[in-house]
């Protein structure tokens, strides 16, 4: 046989160009992208620094349009709001999750992950009217209010994580529990819920820095107020709502305010995101 | 446990219950016509929430149109082009983006955003694209471009974030058996990985499309708040979020109320279908594989 050996045909110069070209316009395409982020953290460093002052963190605002004055009550403010959601959502979605994973293997158990899924794409404003047809209506606006509908919305993030999470747990775990004659419900909470902590505690922040810059399910809710307020019945200023009002509003310092009071947000939550980060890392099951 | 999954399933029809009977008497006021009429005046008690449906369908097209490819491009190259020692960088510095709370999102947009677009992107696209009259009249920078324009820039992270979930369960045999048949690095993307993770990217594509529609804070901030129709993207508008965080608190009389509530309702029920239609989408492409955290 005359083996004239079939020379492979080299690639056509028109392919060769498309593929550098797609690479490039990939390359391109993450340029854009990182282009508004670091746009966005440049310009809140450079505004959100140079304007944070001592007066900005411990005063509260000063009548509409008088420069001066801070948002240390909507700071404040923030955390308790956040507080009372944390409070009630984290119990219920973890509790959800657990259920999902040791005891949702069945209709009822997808029945429960879909509402959860939906649940976390109702748009937040709808959360907030909800949040204001059931606890604000002829009550008034509060910081439970406020509270209670940031927690309606952590709970769909934290449900699904927690399970996710706790599917991890090598069955053989719960076997080992099991075989030394240790009920189910303790077998749950101390040895599989136990063993996926560092898991569970990632949902749970991240559900927190998701609704740590809400908006607009406080709207109707908190409301907000330009003075101090210890009352969970009462309204409560809070950290987003007092960007947007000073940032809709015609004064220079008030515009300033925003920036400042955006710095400290992102701050709190980048904080939170970048610690989840380093315990998954450092975290048995973050590589799995 | 059981008590708590309950409670889930207790607060979404809680919504649905307190939504559709606070939303009655604007229904049985306008009937179907609510959602067909562009009038908005509510001292006369007369409300047609189509200008709305409009500014939320238009606005969120916008950020599809700029979103989608960025989003697809990251994740490709995130997933099939970049060194792996960038990848997981890569990703966190996209997802970071998701991590921005709308309402700075939206203070960003008026002060930096808008004038940009007024002054340099907007009369530019008027002289170069007018013709096609989307991009015509006076260039005040806020309106639906810049509303659409935000929302792009929200929604990249979602769109991207699934898309390279998506690609990394194309088996890499699929990968390799193109490549042997003499196919470029870009020929094997498009016709080994790209075409099999079609419906998981529309899936992803969807689910910022739900974001989109529901997204509040920025968008209000940015877009104008006119109940108006207009073509050019130019000018102001108006959507079904923004009109709730604007006008909720102060409407006053039980028809205004009621109808602001029946806009809550028609947002929540699209975006529901949205989401479901998504998560299908999804989950039929990623369905046997390992749930991946989402950290």
């Amino acid at each position: 046989m005359h083996a004239t050996a079939q020379t492979v045909s080299p690639i056509s110069l028109r392919r060769r160009v498309t593929d550098h070209a797609m690479t490039g316009v990939a390359m391109l395409t993450v340029l854009l992208v990182l282009a508004p982020l670091v746009a966005i953290f440049g310009y809140l460093m450079y505004r959100g620094i140079g304007s944070i002052n001592w007066a900005f963190l411990t005063q509260t605002p000063k009548p509409v349009g008088e420069a001066g004055g801070g948002m240390a009550n909507a700071i404040v403010g923030s955390i308790f709001i956040l507080g009372i959601a944390s409070l009630i959502g984290v119990p219920f979605g973890v509790g959800a999750g657990v259920y999902l994973a040791e005891f949702g293997r069945n209709r009822f158990g997808s029945a429960i992950r879909f509402t959860a899924d939906v649940l976390n794409g109702v748009p937040s404003i709808v959360i907030g009217i909800v949040g204001w047809s059931i606890l604000v209506r002829g009550r008034g606006f509060s910081a439970l209010a406020g509270g209670v509908a940031l927690a309606i919305m952590m709970v769909p993030t934290i449900s699904r994580t927690t399970e996710e999470m706790l599917l991890l747990v090598p069955t053989a775990m719960r076997e080992a529990a099991y075989g030394l004659g240790i009920p189910r419900w303790r077998t749950t909470l101390s040895i599989t819920l136990r063993t996926a902590t560092s898991g569970v505690i990632t949902g749970i922040m991240l559900a927190f820095a998701r609704i740590a810059g809400e908006t607009a399910p406080l709207l109707f809710t908190a409301f907000g107020n330009t003075f101090w307020n210890w009352k969970a019945t009462q309204p409560t200023a809070a950290l987003p709502l007092q960007i947007y009002v000073y940032a809709n509003s015609p004064y220079d310092d008030w515009h300033r305010q925003a920036w400042a009071g955006s710095f400290v947000l992102i701050v709190l939550i980048v904080t939170a995101v970048a610690a989840v980060r380093y315990a998954v890392r450092r975290g048995s099951f973050g590589a799995a | 446990m059981t008590a708590c999954a309950l409670a889930v399933l207790a607060v979404l029809i809680l919504i649905v219950y307190e939504l559709i009977s606070r939303s009655g008497l604007s229904w049985h006021a306008f009937g179907f016509k609510f959602f067909a009429s562009s009038e908005w005046d509510p001292v006369s008690e007369k409300f047609g929430a189509l200008p709305f449906i409009y500014g939320t369908l238009v606005s969120s097209l916008v950020a599809l149109v700029i979103a989608v490819p960025l989003s697809v491009g990251v994740a490709v190259f995130t997933t099939e082009m970049c060194p792996k020692a960038f990848r997981g960088p890569l990703s966190f510095f996209v997802e970071l983006l998701a991590a921005i709370p709308s309402v700075i999102y939206g203070l960003w947009a008026m002060f930096v955003l808008v004038p940009l677009l007024s002054t340099k992107v907007e009369p530019f696209l008027g002289k170069t694209l007018g013709w096609t009259g989307l991009f015509t009249g006076a260039p005040y920078g806020i309106g639906m471009l810049a509303a659409g324009i935000i929302l792009a820039i929200m929604i990249i992270p979602i769109i991207s974030s699934i898309t390279r979930e998506v690609l990394l369960v194309v088996p890499q045999q699929q990968r390799e058996g193109v490549l042997a048949l003499g196919a470029t690095r870009w020929e094997m993307i498009r016709v080994g990985v790209l075409r099999n993770a079609r419906a998981g990217i529309l899936g992803g594509i969807i689910l910022g499309l739900g974001r989109a529609l529901g997204e509040t804070m920025a968008v209000t901030m940015v877009i104008g708040n006119r109940p108006e129709i207009a073509k050019s993207l130019f000018a102001p508008g108006y959507t079904m979020a923004s009109v709730l965080a604007n006008e909720f608190s102060e409407a006053t009389g039980d028809t205004y109320l009621s109808a602001l509530i029946e806009i809550g309702l028609a947002l929540f029920l699209v975006t529901i279908v949205v989401n479901a239609l998504a998560r299908l989408l999804v989950w039929s492409v990623t369905r046997g594989q390992p749930a991946k955290g989402s950290a």
